[in-house]
């Protein structure tokens, strides 16, 4: 997939970290207004997206390469489910806000407040962005091979 | 009342998802069938001169941080919102799938026409 | 002790995150985990036997909270699940070596076993509609697993049957949760024992029923099946065919509608005509295939016919006040009927799996003579053919048996004639698949046809095994009264399931 023209690209390398930012923003205040994990980690993905399309698939591939972004997947899903475990251990059932009734309540509306929500909320945001950006880059992969030669006919 | 229009555009996605012969025709008919029911579940929440459910520094009073009464009686359900951000992110994941196999099955059979993808038969 | 219900979903979820980890090297070692995974819910599911408990998550009072909840019914269903995912985990072992991506396979699959457990457990409809996305989600892509064109054709047919499937009962859920004002299923039934069924509700039950009866593949939304089940992988299919259109269709639609909706005439007929519509049918177009799986696939349709209408009848005679103990009969036949076509319908399909490793075909006419070249394949199809056609002393006899002395009690002597009949349908379509697999003459391109290895000839005969075993659960009153039992009481019980919920939560 071939990139865009330079001014495309000048302006989106500038972009990107916006949003990017402004992705790790939403997720962070997930607890206190708006989004939370899963609006955040789709704005994570969309800032590696406009990558893609700036500049073409194979930079975006050495940005963030294919195994890596399936071990960030793989360690958000860990990272809830030990959330969940921890829960488990320390409060007696599963999922239970541990940090919120025990060691940490803080104030309510301030940013440490809620206990294991915040958390629960980056692991979540990490997977999505992994999960979103290993699905649009495995669909630009498999476009890649395609022979545009009109009708199969018969047997293959 | 306007939940005979959520019905209406549900019906609308089906009709499309069931007559039409181009496979990614039949992908968007089901999108549309999502976002009916996604309409719905948020509007089953809706009470009239509601506002959105954030809570500000206002709506907590007293020492131990409990909610006022202004803000339960004004505010709109938050539950239907919790679910239709759960929807959406399945169909995300169910669209993603379609999409993939609409992809593979070009690559296969060199068409999107779904009446000539008739292997199996009987 | 009782065991927190949460790790029949977490131990599953979280090993299948595992094993991308392991990716290209390991992969003996990603097989490894998956199977010890299977073998501790398979232990679990038979631990939790008898117990009955409300888990509350994160320690939120129902109805703030969701909950899991283990009773008679969830635990047979879990039962089931454990042993065909066992065994399913344990054929693909040898079975999946002629696919690429097979650490990719393991974690679908556990994702769908996850799924499945999930839907078991949950007390919570929107939780429950969850877990059903996640199992049929996960069951799409391995549906299409090997990238083939008529693998790619049924899985895209059977997304686009079962994501309108699922819609119907989101659409469902919303309206119960309009109506009723809670998620909880302990709640949504107090609701409408108080204020009755009105308009939406109604259209809501009407919802669930197209919606789950599409993803148990009752008839007129049968479609998908014949297509779906013979281009799956052999362990996927055993797994779709033996639990998965019974954990996602008929016990969440037993659930729906005898715990949370409340049972009525009308609604039992409804049963009754689409399982006599789905035995029928089912049976009458297996005849005549060709295919060894397609064949397998329409006569699943038509057993599960058998278990809709049991649990139909059951409904039908405590909705008009008849004898209770009729209305037991006819779920109990219906319950077991369930719990053994998933272990010898499962059975079947590992067996047409090695058969198609062997020759490399699956057309029944090219097949012949192969009872030399594979016998304990030839022996293990035989016990589970046998089975299904019900000839005493297998399991399927028993539970043909007990649905047709419960028809006869409770008057209906034409339903028992077409069960009968039925079976003799069944009898003629299995005849045709022993004689055209394993006895007649051998074809001269399988003379090189060789048994099949050792895992998974170990899978097939632990479910021949249970196969024959499995008629002591009715005869032995030890195992009738913990297992199925139980389960039975669930539903003849009806609504008590709320007030059950309520009082073992609050304790």
């Amino acid at each position: 997939m071939k990139g865009m023209t330079i001014i495309v690209k000048t302006i989106s390398s500038w972009v990107k970290m916006l949003i990017f930012l402004f992705g790790i923003y939403i997720i962070l205040f997930g607890h206190l207004t708006p989004g939370g994990g899963f609006a955040g980690g789709v704005i994570l993905a969309s800032s590696y997206v406009l990558l893609m399309l700036a500049f073409g698939r194979e930079f975006a591939e050495e940005n963030l390469s294919l195994p890596a972004a399936s071990k960030f997947d793989c360690i958000g899903a860990f990272l809830f489910a030990l959330i969940a475990i921890l829960g488990f251990v320390y409060g007696g059932a599963f999922f239970v806000n541990f940090l919120y009734q025990q060691y940490l309540p803080g104030e309510p509306l301030h940013l440490i407040s809620a206990g294991t929500m915040p958390l629960s909320n980056i692991a979540i945001g990490l997977k999505v962005g992994a999960s979103l950006f290993l699905i649009i880059l495995s669909l630009s992969i498999c476009c890649k091979d395609f022979k545009f030669a009109g009708p199969v006919s018969g047997k293959e | 009342m306007l939940y005979a229009l959520c019905f209406l555009l549900f019906m609308i996605g089906l009709y499309c998802a069931v007559v039409k012969k181009n496979m990614v025709k039949i992908v968007i008919g089901i999108m549309i069938m999502e976002y009916a029911v996604n309409l719905f579940l948020i509007m089953l929440g809706f009470c009239s001169g509601g506002a959105a459910p954030i809570i500000g520094k206002d709506d907590l009073d007293g020492p131990g941080g409990q909610l006022t009464d202004l803000f339960i009686s004004s505010s709109v359900d938050p539950l239907p919102q919790a679910l239709v951000l759960t929807a959406i992110v399945i169909s995300l994941g169910s669209l993603a799938l379609m999409i993939s196999i609409c992809i593979r099955i070009y690559g296969k059979y060199g068409t999107f026409d779904i009446t000539q993808i008739r292997r199996l038969k009987g | 002790m009782s065991i927190p219900l949460p790790v029949f979903v977490a131990i599953p979820l979280v090993m299948a995150f595992l094993l991308p980890i392991f990716v290209k090297k390991g992969k003996t070692a990603a097989t490894l985990l998956a199977n010890l995974a299977t073998l501790s819910l398979l232990v679990l599911a038979i631990v939790s036997i008898g117990q009955s408990s409300v888990y509350e998550v994160g320690k939120w009072s129902i109805p703030l909270g969701i909950n899991l909840v283990l009773d008679g019914l969830s635990s047979l269903v879990l039962l089931a699940v454990g042993v065909v995912s066992f065994a399913a985990m344990l054929f693909s072992v040898r079975y999946m070596e002629q696919y690429t991506a097979k650490t990719k396979y393991l974690s679908l699959f556990l994702l769908m076993v996850a799924g499945m457990n999930g839907v078991v457990l949950s007390g919570d409809i929107f939780n429950l509609f969850v877990f059903l996305e996640i199992a049929s989600i996960a069951s799409y892509a391995l549906v299409g697993f090997g990238c083939e064109h008529e693998e790619l054709e049924a899985s895209f047919k059977y997304m686009v049957l079962g994501e309108i499937g699922s819609l119907f009962i989101l659409f469902g859920v919303g309206l119960v949760y309009g109506n009723t004002g809670s998620l909880n299923m302990a709640y949504i039934a107090k609701g409408i024992q108080n204020t009755g069924l009105n308009a939406g509700l109604t259209f809501a039950l009407g919802l669930f029923i197209a919606g789950f009866g599409l993803k148990a593949a009752l008839v007129p939304f049968h479609a998908w099946l014949p297509d779906a089940h013979p281009s799956a992988p052999a362990p996927i299919s055993a797994m779709l065919s033996g639990v998965l259109i019974k954990a996602l269709g008929v016990y969440a639609l037993a659930r729906m509608v005898f715990n949370v909706f409340g049972i009525s005439d009308s609604i039992g007929w409804l049963l009754i005509v689409l399982g006599l519509l789905s035995m029928v049918a089912g049976a009458f177009l297996a005849i005549g295939q060709w295919d060894l799986k397609r064949l397998m696939a329409y006569s699943s349709i038509s057993q599960l016919g058998y278990v809709v209408l049991g649990i139909g009848m059951g409904a039908l005679i405590l909705a008009t006040g008849g004898n209770v103990a009729w209305a037991s009969l006819a779920i109990l036949g219906g319950l077991f009927h369930l719990l053994n076509h998933a272990v010898y319908k499962s059975l079947l399909f590992l067996t047409s799996g090695s058969v198609q490793m062997s020759t490399g075909t699956r057309q029944l006419k090219e097949m012949g003579g192969l009872a030399e070249k594979m016998p304990i394949t030839r022996a293990t199809c035989t016990v589970a053919s046998a089975s299904i056609v019900g000839i005493p002393p297998f399991s399927g006899f028993w539970s043909k048996l007990i649905l047709v002395i419960a028809a006869i009690q409770a008057h209906f002597y034409w339903i028992a004639a077409i069960i009968v009949f039925v079976s003799l349908c069944t009898l003629i379509m299995y005849l045709k698949v022993q004689r055209y697999v394993f006895l007649g003459e051998l074809p001269e391109n399988l003379q090189q046809s060789k048994e099949a290895k050792n895992s998974m000839l170990a899978a097939m005969v632990f479910l021949a095994c249970l196969c024959v075993l499995m008629g002591l659960l009715v005869i032995v009153p030890f195992l009738r009264s913990h297992i199925l039992e139980p389960a039975v009481q669930v539903l003849t019980d009806g609504l008590e399931y709320s007030a059950n919920v309520i009082q073992m939560a609050t304790m």
